[in-house]
């Protein structure tokens, strides 16, 4: 039951992650942060089973990282990002044991000058979203944002509704997230917003 | 539940008019009952006056699209001219049979004109490429009781183009308002031999 929750604003995108690591009744962790930086424009956020999640996003991480390296320091856009992490959860999807993780990437095009944020479950399913979830925390959050959510809104209004979707779930959900790391993806790219 | 068809929802449906035909899909991608995107298109072009529609699981609609988006650019290059229709119902269907016994979750439809003589042309498939050839109308998703019902009720052969943009729209609208996994959206493609009109129909938002 971790939360991770997506918001594409006018020039950023923000990834919220919950910072309980748990395992059946037990926590076992309050500070897991469940993202990896990918490339300086491309973060990953991602939830799942417990050994694939961590597994598959280095995975993913390490090619990003190789792409880069081949190709004289080019970073891989978002859309091609999502594409790549997209096609590695298909195949999976059809192997003996699948990944059973899901993600949200945060990306900003750098060429095109745009945020975004992109859905991807476990079969391989993606969507390019203005605001997105996985697990039930969707359930809470994206009738929030659907109410609250403008086209435009800045960091600070986007921060302002996390809080609220964040706050939502404590009031409905019935366990303790430990808090939340919140990273913000932008033109200057990944940086870490503090916790909440 | 837990059908992979009908886990992420969505519906089809593609007609033939007087030299026309029409083709057109929901806009839903969701996640059970759980609405993730008004803005998932189903309907993939294939050359000039070709079209295939992809419902079913969602995954499944990616790929294909994808490998389709492939296989036609290598056939481009072979033949240096557009696939025809038929061809393309011939490609799904191998393509399809391919993966026997562990087929991609999905109910395809193709419909277009042939290149040179403007025949309409559709068609529509079972998840291992049995294809199931259509004078009138062919229907897929999870709304496909509902369009079947409509179809039989609204369609009339022959039909203008105008007419028959019409027709398909009021059925695929009226089939997805009776299907909580389809609709949030509509798109309509129009093929006639001179142009293809492709329309974005305002639905029900619930």
């Amino acid at each position: 039951m971790d939360v991770i929750l997506g918001l594409r604003v006018a020039d950023a995108t923000i990834i919220a992650t919950s910072k309980a690591a748990t395992r059946g009744i037990t926590v076992l962790k309050s500070s897991d942060d469940k993202t990896r930086v990918l490339n300086p424009h491309n973060l990953i956020a991602y939830t799942g089973e417990a050994g694939d999640t961590v597994n598959f996003a280095e995975y993913i991480q390490a090619n990003i990282q190789l792409y880069s390296m081949r190709e004289n320091d080019i970073e891989l856009s978002p859309k091609a990002t999502a594409s790549f992490i997209r096609n590695q959860l298909a195949t999976s999807i059809r192997s003996r044991k699948p990944y059973q993780v899901n993600v949200l990437l945060g990306g900003y095009d750098v060429a095109s000058n745009t945020p975004t944020l992109n859905w991807i479950d476990y079969l391989g399913t993606q969507v390019e979203l203005p605001y997105a979830a996985h697990g039930y925390a969707a359930f809470y959050c994206t009738s929030l944002f659907d109410r609250h959510y403008k086209k435009g809104m800045t960091v600070d209004e986007g921060l302002e509704l996390l809080k609220m979707s964040l706050k939502e779930l404590e009031i409905r959900m019935p366990l303790d997230f430990k808090g939340y790391y919140v990273k913000i993806i932008d033109k200057d790219g990944v940086r870490d917003a503090g916790s909440l | 539940m837990s059908d992979p068809f009908s886990l992420n929802g969505g519906s089809a449906v593609a007609m033939v008019g007087k030299d026309c035909v029409a083709i057109a899909s929901d806009l839903r991608l969701g996640n059970q009952s759980l609405g993730l995107s008004n803005n998932f298109e189903k309907i993939f072009q294939f050359g000039d006056k070709t079209f295939l529609g992809l419902t079913g699981l969602a995954t499944d609609v990616i790929t294909l699209s994808e490998v389709f988006r492939f296989k036609h650019n290598l056939y481009k290059l072979r033949e240096e001219r557009d696939i025809e229709p038929k061809t393309l119902a011939n490609l799904v269907s191998s393509t399809l049979y391919e993966k026997r016994f562990g087929p991609y979750f999905v109910s395809p439809l193709v419909a277009g004109l042939d290149p040179k003589s403007n025949v309409p042309f559709i068609c529509g498939f079972d998840s291992i490429g049995c294809i199931d050839f259509a004078k009138d109308f062919i229907v897929g998703g999870t709304a496909s009781d509902q369009l079947y019902g409509l179809c039989e009720s609204l369609y009339e052969p022959s039909l203008e183009p105008e007419d028959l943009f019409e027709t398909i729209s009021q059925v695929l609208l009226n089939a997805v308002d009776r299907d909580a996994l389809s609709g949030w959206g509509a798109v309509v493609y129009i093929v006639t031999k001179d142009k293809i009109i492709r329309r974005v129909l305002k639905t029900r938002q619930d």
